[in-house]
């Protein structure tokens, strides 16, 4: 048993450097190499990202006050709702959780150092950044406004800035690649001796997973956009019939690329809530090869079902069969996954800590999006919902309920880790209450709107739907101030939070057993292997206040440099 | 600022009346999640929505139930280590992954019929093209009539053949419960049998520009023929031999081929207002030209020729009615043009 002098040493103290003391200046974090810093840097852009957009939608639900519209044109109305779209897509989710808490989380889950290529991961932030602006550009100059999905031939034809801003869409395409094919590479040549595939912690399965799509699915995007920047430009016929191109293909170009990068946007989400139901609930995941595996099937049957968006398109009735078919067949995965999460939370320890609030949350409301894509798969269902508010709802559950919500509880998870301090409990909870609460008040009402007929994408509406759009208003009011007051609760506590030890949650994966906030070289003494979910090697310590690796209460061993270092 | 925007554009609506998207008809409640079943498809659609809706009911209903009694009954108590348990338990993750794909097969064959149904071609349907224009719908039947909203008949079949002008358009009834897009440069059908008599919207469920908010109309469904017929019936020739009845046929045609992006009120659309134009001087991008028979001549076959100010680029969107309308349906547009004067309140000569 070590003194606790020893533990002290090893466990208890923040490092004098830690990996934003390491170095100052604005060159040190524009040029680094540090995944974590890099993490940090995406952090604050795709929040950045988040707030713009997220105002423009809160713009969009004031005009849907009244009936008739409120302070916007129709013209104005079309160029929000397409830079909302647009910048919440391609800016903000489907970076999100992988380039954001991925790039700090991964590397360190494997007791790594850095990730395979950290030069390629500061040129994806790069290249995030270049998109974006390119976006901005778009917005600033002409506008934009074909919607996020630049559907021809409408977008071949309009004068506003559609070059611009699928160039950025396409540069951001390869910021996602980069991403991918570094995390790919990461997690098949550094895990460490004695981390087998089924070792890994199940959000690295998702990541993994979600690069699979982000490498095999973004070029498509890429250069089907690009063929859009030559048909504007040099009037190539690919798309617009008055060129005699086909404009239902750029539809299956489209969604080949957009139904996967939903599963972009869903499965790194789902492997934080995996992380943190079973932290918080100290009990080990609820049967892991079948969510790791989940997460391979979804991957994979995501590439099969593009077609169900377009079952009102005109294609053939047999091509709707058989994607309406297998559209089915991803229900079945998802449901897995929440049928293990709960399986989980039996017989554990259960705390309602922030992060597990928004698990809970993220359940409730990802099962609600799943099971609302049930009505839109079934095809005669679906040519009533289609382009209904019904749709609007239904995505807005999955991508809101399920990746912000994810991306919030991931973010209080690893914010001690992260910062070194520990949020305040009780405004964090409120927060997570008003997100849920305000979400719901915001895109339950649209489910019944647009089963009524309401369209989406009209900057006014029939009387009819007026009660439902006031509730949905209102609600995203709410939302509204639920994320900001989330954002502050995490910023005042990396100012003033109460400073935390290592390992807080008593979490068993490999990231916890760093200092909190990690030093530049993520561990300071060997990586102890463990399986990612057994707590029973977790002990708490009262001296610390921290819980330590079991070993470490026997005989030391020399502290040695760390691997792969 | 709100309140502001809003009285504006309340007083815009007021004034757009007459002339704007048709006066709506009053929603007709179905169900709670559903207008009115006034198709044959209708019934079928809606039960299977309902289907679907307890189904999840249920799931959900279980999963709430689940997680609630979990959170409750294993909540961390000081002092108190989680249970041991099994981590996985592979015959109940079997049966809970493939009991419930029953149920998906369920929906997906129910799904699929339905889908079939809507899909095979009526007999002694009567063909109804559907021409659809940025921001405008027009309605032909086959004896050669056509409208602005759509005129049916209760309990008669329908084929739609759908064509577009310009961009991705979707011809949507809710009430019929039914969308098909329409793609340019091809023809899109779908067939309809309505089942009940009243008036339903009808809304363009694909983006297609500017003024696609505005793209709406509505379906009248008539108990017999003769009233469907008395609705769209127009006599161009009767009217046409003294100046009112030709004014009458030039309203008829601007309501149908032009109002969709002109209005004759004032309110700016995505084209220029005709209300009060005729023979002012009209500023145009590089200079100024008289609002008269030619100019309007002009504007409907070569509309990139004159650009009014205000509208320079981008909003260059007119397509031209070369071949579409004739010199003597131009004269007709132009008159009633020049019935609405040239004394509105924007028309002060510059």
């Amino acid at each position: 048993m070590t003194t606790t002098a020893n533990r002290r040493e090893l466990f208890g103290h923040t490092p004098d450097k830690n990996y934003y003391t390491a170095s100052k200046g604005f060159l040190s974090w524009a040029l680094t190499l540090d995944h974590k810093r890099i993490g940090i840097m995406y952090l604050v852009g795709v929040s950045a990202a988040l707030f713009l957009a997220g105002t423009f939608a809160l713009i969009l639900r004031t005009q849907l006050l009244q009936p008739e519209g409120g302070f916007l044109s129709e013209k104005q109305y079309n160029q929000m709702f397409t830079l909302h779209g647009a910048i919440m897509v391609f800016a903000f989710i489907i970076p999100s959780i992988p380039a954001a808490l991925g790039n700090f989380v991964l590397p360190m889950m494997l007791g790594a150092k850095d990730v395979a290529f950290p030069r390629l991961n500061l040129c994806s932030f790069y290249l995030w950044v270049f998109g974006t602006l390119f976006l901005l550009i778009a917005m600033l100059t002409s506008g934009l406004d074909t919607g996020w999905t630049f559907y021809a031939p409408y977008s071949i034809r309009t004068q506003t800035g559609v070059t611009y801003a699928t160039m950025g869409t396409f540069i951001l395409g390869f910021s996602s690649i980069f991403t991918g094919l570094n995390f790919l590479v990461t997690v098949n040549t550094m895990r460490p001796p004695g981390m087998g595939w089924f070792q890994l912690p199940l959000f690295i399965w998702a990541l993994y997973s979600t690069a699979i799509i982000q490498i095999l699915a973004t070029p498509i995007l890429g250069i089907t956009l690009l063929l859009l920047i030559a048909e504007r430009t040099l009037h190539i016929a690919i798309f617009d019939p008055a060129l005699g191109g086909d404009p239902v293909l750029f539809q299956h170009f489209f969604w080949f690329y957009s139904h996967p990068a939903v599963y972009i946007m869903i499965l790194p989400g789902m492997g934080v809530i995996s992380e943190i139901i079973s932290v918080h609930s100290r009990k080990e995941i609820f049967g892991y090869k079948f969510i790791a595996f989940s997460s391979v099937a979804i991957a994979f049957l995501g590439f099969l079902v593009w077609g169900h968006h377009m079952f009102t398109s005109g294609q053939s009735v047999v091509m709707n069969m058989v994607f309406s078919a297998i559209t089915f067949t991803v229900a079945v995965p998802s449901a897995v996954k929440v049928f293990n999460w709960l399986g989980t939370l039996y017989k554990g320890s259960i705390a309602l800590t922030t992060p597990m609030c928004y698990a809970l949350a993220f359940i409730l409301l990802f099962g609600v999006g799943g099971l609302t894509g049930l009505f839109l798969a079934t095809i005669s269902v679906d040519r009533h919902l289609h382009d209904t508010y019904f749709i609007v709802a239904h995505f807005h559950f999955v991508m809101v309920g399920g990746t912000l919500t994810a991306l919030l509880g991931g973010l209080f998870h690893w914010w001690p880790k992260i910062t070194g301090r520990m949020y305040n409990e009780t405004l964090g909870r409120l927060a997570a209450f008003l997100v849920f609460a305000g979400f719901n008040l915001t895109f339950l009402p649209q489910f019944v709107m647009g089963s009524r007929g309401m369209m989406r994408r009209y900057a006014h509406y029939d009387p009819e739907f007026k009660i439902f759009h006031q509730w949905s208003t209102f609600g995203a009011y709410v939302l509204g101030l639920g994320v900001f007051l989330a954002y502050a609760v995490l910023l005042y506590a990396m100012k003033r939070g109460k400073p935390v030890s290592g390992n807080p949650w008593g979490a068993a994966s490999l990231e916890w057993q760093s200092s909190s906030p990690p030093s530049f070289h993520n561990f300071d003494h060997k990586v102890i292997m463990n399986e990612p979910y057994d707590f029973s090697t977790q002990v708490y310590d009262e001296e610390l206040d921290s819980y330590v690796h079991r070993r470490f209460l026997e005989p030391p061993k020399p502290a040695t440099q760390p691997q792969h270092s | 600022m709100i309140a502001n925007g809003l009285s504006v554009n309340q007083l815009v609506g007021f004034l757009a009346q007459t002339d704007g998207p048709p006066k709506a008809p009053t929603f007709q409640q179905g169900s709670y999640f559903f207008p009115v079943q006034a198709s044959s498809f209708a019934k079928d659609s809606d039960w299977l929505y309902y289907f679907i809706f307890w189904v999840c009911v249920v799931f959900f209903a279980g999963i709430v139930g689940a997680m609630v009694y979990l959170v409750i009954k294993y909540r961390r108590r000081p002092g108190v280590d989680p249970q041991p348990s099994t981590s996985h338990n592979t015959p109940l993750e079997i049966a809970w992954s493939v009991l419930p794909s029953l149920l998906l097969i369920l929906m997906f064959k129910w799904g699929a019929e339905g889908y079939f149904d809507e899909q095979v071609p009526f007999d002694n349907a009567e063909v109804v093209r559907v021409k659809a224009s940025q921001f405008n719908w027009l309605f032909e039947y086959e004896n050669g009539d056509f409208s602005k909203e759509l005129h049916l008949t209760q309990f008669k079949n329908y084929e739609f053949r759908l064509e577009s002008a310009d961009v991705l358009h979707s011809f949507f009834v809710p009430a019929f419960r039914q969308k098909q897009d329409i793609v340019p440069g091809r023809y899109t059908k779908t067939w309809l049998r309505p089942i009940k008599t009243g008036e339903f919207r009808l809304y363009c469920a694909e983006y297609c520009g500017d003024n696609h908010s505005n793209m709406k109309t509505n379906v009248k469904v008539y108990l017999t023929d003769k009233e469907r017929l008395a609705a769209t019936a127009w006599d161009w020739e009767k009217k046409k031999v003294d100046s009112k009845g030709r004014i009458e046929n030039g309203q008829r045609l601007f309501s149908i081929k032009c109002a969709g992006c002109h209005s004759t009120t004032g309110k700016r659309m995505t084209g220029p207002n005709l209300n009060g134009r005729w023979g002012i001087d009209e500023k145009l991008v590089g200079g100024n030209r008289k609002v008269d028979e030619n100019y309007i001549m002009d504007s409907l076959m070569e509309p990139q020729k004159d650009i009014v100010d205000t509208f320079g680029p981008p909003n260059q969107n007119m397509p031209s009615f070369k071949g579409e309308l004739n010199v003597e349906q131009i004269d007709w547009i132009a008159e009633f043009i020049k019935s609405l004067g040239a004394t509105a309140a924007d028309a002060t000569p510059k």
